[in-house]
């Protein structure tokens, strides 16, 4: 067996079937990711790069490929492709070239793209995604290059022309290349959110994909397990997670209907209608293209050094693979809530410093559970949430040390959440902190014993489950303030039980 | 004043200096040129006004002290150089109106050192020729005839313009750009010097590019001394060009002492091409005696791949041509032709602005580099480069410089070759190799044809060895002792 | 390998210069003399060459990661043939 076919074995494995009239079919999908590199300015040019603004005004003389003009790449890119590479677990080509990739389009001012065809910049890595029934698929990284991204054409304006947009054009792209190792539309969007999470915490890409920080073109094939791999048809510029499962669901079902009419798939590229919620072949693309890549001439070979590549690794942050494991190891956390905790840099920072110094179980129980689901419902993210780690911590010490009792430090938790306060503030303005003064619950249970002489009786008699019952009336006569654990001893005691 | 026109560069530098005349006095007499000159078409766009708006300032500069080393100069640039509110044309239809915001670095360079505007010189369009045949705004005429022949010569090219209007003095010296010869082949066809710097050199950063690793931007100049002081203002490192080159410029006028005594000087037997005129052997002849005379030690040497360099360059050329040309689509500047659709008003557009030698060499380029021929043509002329690079750095090994004909015959007729690209190409057949292996040329006016028409000798360099090439070529110069001019006859 | 009349049409599109059938055959004509006359660079042992990179002994150049250029559109749009509210404006373009 070639490597490639041992890989191809074990991804059938676990892989999710489409049935059909004349059975099942398995979807094979491998994806390019064109992820914006997160800089001040353009890969070859000073223009900058943010987001919006008017029509052409982040455009330098270079973007619009004015006569003469020359590209300087930016070595912040450069540095963030190589960050990326060694994120991606992928090999740092210490050689690598810039070609010019020639084909004729509005919005692609010079006539060709500079991109990376023979020499990219990174090779072969891999992304480990987790999948929901706890297994892991590895989807293998083929290369990472550097290019230009492309202007914008908006064809709505006018009945007959369309107007071009230059801002974009010349910001820093990484074009992430996987191998066909994704099995589903739900595969594809958790390898994206596994590769953004990546990226985040690198730094190196906002993942913005509203924006277009991260788009990706996923080719989608079908087959009948076990035999070769089908004909390709390579869906573009697919902007949102909904989008990319309506999209290879219907590619898929499309591919499959063909193939059971006996027709044949033609290798094709398409454009994802939203709107319609189906796939159609590219007016624009039907052309087959000769793209005479050849090296740019105006740029010399970029070469790096292994002692730079190894200073920017030893630069890198724990990456989420690596903090989820320390958080199951060191932390006895569940994979599942570690894969919650590490999904974004800034959750399992302060996750972190909950925890730190207190019990990491707890205090994963309360970022995940009461701290996201409050932010969950005002949708708010973490960096905006009312309450800091510190507060947070605080609250569960008052938890840890009796202070509160857990139905307390909920309520705590709900006020700290509206107002911003601190724990300790709120416990002392309001009174509310848990009783533990035995004089002061037995006076209470007396109390309750004495109004209830029926239900004393039904306790005597045999009947243990009105205790509870017992309990909830001397918490309540003590407004929830009673420590419950010592309520149950102390009418343990009275009963004799 | 028609006088003034005599002073060579240095000349008028220095007299301007000493306020023998002003800036403006200077600017007039070549303006007055320029006016009566025109039937030589040299220029494409001239600045009369801005001229003496800029020679007024120097003056003032000159007055107050803080004069550039060209200050008051007036110059023509080659119109490949974008320049800031001035139309550039690359004498293509293609540039239509084309006005940039921007000035190169190149020229920028001399104005920044004082220098004056006249205007926009002639080429071949994008430097495509080695004739001036093939701009959109029609020939250059050599000044240069054949004794008792009133038969019009080409200037050669793709620098035509500039050659020819140093020659007429139609300005006191000129830029040009050279991608396989287009500096040097016009300075040998008109008689005047011609210089392409190391690759890197000068930044080619606002330069409309033809072939981005051949490209080079230098002087036309009466003098080797001239394009000395020229490339002096020229050169530089400039971070807007990645393959600039960031080294100190030298003293360029200070490396012409005259004394080559002990500098080792290649003949290259393989540049003794079948069917070489016997006017051509002879001047190498008498140029291989005059270095000999000023004590050079004559080295025969071997550039064994030699006749490769012109195929291989009439591949790479196209290739990089055909991609640096996509950007003229009709969309952003310059001419647009209508069509039914977006591809039919590119392709209607391409087909209107570009001429036939443009669009030859857009198809070959286009066809080299499609999918099944990139290996067999393109990566194989690269690889036949790096041989060519490496039979002069083996070279260079045994000697300091190398001594050649620059051109395989002198100016020929307007019209004679237009129908034969590759005789056309063969022009360059001497110059060519430089260009592919990145190194400094210099071609230096050293005699007439037997019809009387001036021919050159070229001297080649190591890289960023300008100083020998200069000191080399200032003794060539001093004994070939080339004193001929053109009769006047555009006067008339 | 010669080129024939199809072969100067594809190419020719994929330039997007417009060439009339006329055209064709002169231009197939000129683009064999050229493409036969360079043929003999097969003559040249290249097995243990690399191709050139570039003319220039140098490493790339890099820039830093800063804002120098931008917020021209006048400039940028200035030369354009046609352009309307900050756009430059092509027949339309069919996806
Ligand atoms: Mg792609
Ligand atoms: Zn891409």
């Amino acid at each position: 067996m070639s490597i490639e076919e041992i890989y191809d074995a074990k991804h059938d494995a676990g892989g999710e079937l489409i049935a059909g009239a004349t059975g099942d079919w398995e979807i094979i999908i491998g994806m390019e990711v064109h992820a914006q590199i997160a800089s001040r300015a353009k890969l070859f040019s000073g223009a900058p790069t943010d987001f919006g603004g008017e029509p052409n005004d982040h455009v330098s003389l270079v973007d619009a490929a004015m006569p003469g003009m020359l590209p300087v790449i930016n070595n912040f890119c450069v540095e963030q492709a190589v960050r990326t590479g060694l994120g991606l677990k992928a090999e740092i080509n210490l050689y690598s070239v810039f070609d010019r990739k020639n084909y004729f389009y509005p919005d692609l001012p010079q006539g060709y793209q500079i991109s990376q065809f023979k020499y990219p910049i990174v090779g072969r890595g891999e992304v480990r995604v987790d999948l929901p029934d706890g297994g892991t698929r590895v989807v293998r990284i083929e290369r990472l290059h550097l290019e230009q991204d492309a202007g914008k054409s908006l064809h709505d304006q006018h009945p007959s022309m369309s107007y071009v947009d230059l801002n974009r054009s010349g910001v820093a792209l990484m074009e992430i290349v996987s191998q066909p190792d994704i099995r589903s539309a739900e595969e594809a969007t958790l390898y994206l959110e596994k590769l953004r999470t990546i990226l985040r915490y690198l730094g190196t890409c906002d993942g913005n994909m509203q924006e277009g920080s991260m788009r990706a073109d996923i080719n989608v094939s079908v087959r009948k397990p076990g035999t070769s791999l089908g004909t390709r048809c390579e869906i573009k510029n697919v902007n949102s997670m909904r989008f990319i499962r309506q999209a290879i669901d219907y590619e898929a079902r499309r591919q499959i209907d063909i193939l059971e009419d006996g027709g044949e798939i033609h290798q094709e590229t398409r454009l994802y209608d939203p709107g319609k919620g189906e796939t159609r072949a590219m007016r624009s693309k039907e052309e087959s293209h000769d793209y005479r890549y050849f090296p740019d001439p105006d740029l010399l070979p970029l070469e790096l050094t292994q002692p730079w590549v190894d200073d920017i690794a030893r630069g890198l942050p724990e990456l989420p693979d690596e903090k989820k494991a320390r958080f199951i190891d060191a932390f006895g956390l569940s994979p599942y809530d570690a894969s919650v905790l590490v999904a974004e840099r800034e959750t399992a920072d302060f996750y972190e410093a909950v925890a730190r110094g207190r019990d990491p179980k707890i205090a994963a129980n309360w970022v995940i559970t009461n701290l996201f689901g409050a932010l969950n419902e005002i949708g708010k993210t973490i960096a905006e949430s009312p309450v800091s780690a510190e507060q947070l911590g605080s609250l569960l010490d008052l938890l840890a040390d009796k202070t509160l009792s857990s139905r307390l430090a909920k309520d705590v938790f709900e006020i700290m959440f509206e107002t911003g306060d601190d724990p300790q503030k709120i416990v002392e303005d309001r009174g509310l902190k848990q009783v533990t003064d035995t004089g002061a619950i037995e006076a209470a249970i007396d109390r309750v014993m004495a109004e209830n002489p029926d239900k004393v009786e039904e306790v005597k008699a045999g009947k243990d489950k009105l205790l509870g019952w017992f309990v909830g009336q001397v918490m309540k006569a003590t407004q929830g303030k009673a420590n419950p654990q010592i309520v149950n001893e102390m009418l343990r005691g009275k009963f004799d039980l | 004043m028609s006088d003034l026109i005599e002073l060579d560069l240095a000349a008028a530098r220095d007299g301007l200096r000493a306020k023998e005349f002003s800036a403006v006095e200077l600017t007039e007499a070549y303006l007055a040129e320029m006016a009566r000159g025109e039937a030589l078409n040299c220029f494409i766009t001239q600045v009369p006004e801005r001229a003496v708006e800029m020679a007024r300032a120097s003056d003032g500069r000159l007055a107050d002290g803080t004069a550039g080393m060209l200050e008051g100069i007036p110059l023509g640039i080659k119109d490949l150089f974008c320049t800031k509110d001035v139309l550039t044309t690359a004498a293509s239809h293609i540039l239509d109106g084309f006005t940039p915001a921007y000035e190169s670095t190149v020229s920028a360079n001399l104005w920044g050192a004082g220098a004056v505007l006249l205007g926009k010189l002639n080429l071949d369009e994008f430097a495509m020729g080695s004739s001036n045949e093939t701009s959109y705004y029609g020939g250059v005429v050599n000044p240069w005839r054949r004794k008792d022949d009133d038969a019009p010569l080409v200037p050669g090219g793709s620098s035509g313009g500039s050659a020819a209007a140093v020659a007429a003095r139609l300005c006191l010296a000129a830029t040009g750009t050279d991608t396989g010869g287009s500096i040097r082949q016009p300075g040998a066809l008109t008689g005047t010097v011609g210089m392409k710097p190391t690759y890197g050199r000068c930044s080619r950063w606002g330069i409309v590019a033809f072939a981005s690793s051949l490209d080079q931007a230098g002087p036309m100049t009466r003098s080797v001394r001239d394009a000395a002081i020229l490339l002096q203002a020229m050169a530089g490192h400039d971070t807007m060009d990645s393959t600039s080159v960031d080294r100190p410029v030298p003293d360029y006028s200070a490396a012409l002492t005259g004394d080559i005594r002990g500098l080792r000087v290649g003949i290259p037997a393989e540049y003794r091409v079948d069917g070489m005129p016997p006017e051509i052997e002879k001047l190498w002849q008498a140029g291989q005696q005059w270095l000999r005379d000023g004590g050079a030690e004559l080295i025969d040497i071997n550039l064994p791949h030699t006749k490769y360099a012109l195929p291989a360059y009439y591949i790479v050329a196209p290739a990089e041509a055909s991609s640096n040309l996509a950007r003229y689509d009709g969309v952003k500047y310059g001419l647009r032709m209508p069509g039914k659709d977006l591809i039919e008003m590119y392709e209607n557009t391409r087909a209107e602005g570009f001429g036939a030698e443009v669009k030859r060499r857009i198809l070959i380029g286009t066809y080299v580099l499609s999918a099944g021929y990139y290996d067999a043509y393109y990566l194989r002329a690269q690889r036949v480069r790096t041989l060519i690079a490496e039979d002069f750095r083996a070279a260079y090994d045994k000697v300091d410089v190398i001594l050649t004909p620059t051109t395989p015959g002198p100016a020929f007729a307007i019209g004679a070759r237009t129908d034969d690209p590759i005789s056309m190409y063969l022009n360059d057949v001497f110059t060519v190799p430089a260009n592919l292996a990145g190194l400094p040329g210099i071609s230096v006016p050293a005699g007439l044809s037997e019809s009387g028409l001036p021919l050159g000798l070229q001297l080649i360099g190591r890289a960023f060895d300008e100083e020998t090439l200069f000191r080399a070529a200032g003794v060539l110069e001093q004994a070939a002792g080339f004193a001929a001019r053109p009769q006047t006859w555009w006067k008339d | 390998m010669t080129v024939d009349n199809e072969t100067v049409r594809r190419i020719a599109r994929l330039a997007r210069i417009a060439v009339k059938d006329e055209e064709l055959p002169p231009l197939a004509g000129e683009l064999n003399a050229i493409l036969g006359w360079v043929e003999q660079l097969n003559e040249v042992d290249i097995a243990q060459v690399a191709p050139m990179t570039s003319a220039v002994q140098t490493t790339l150049k890099q820039r830093d990661d800063a804002v120098t250029a931008g917020h021209i559109p006048d400039d940028i749009l200035k030369n354009a043939p046609e352009t309307e509210l900050g756009f430059f404006v092509v027949p339309k373009v069919v996806e």
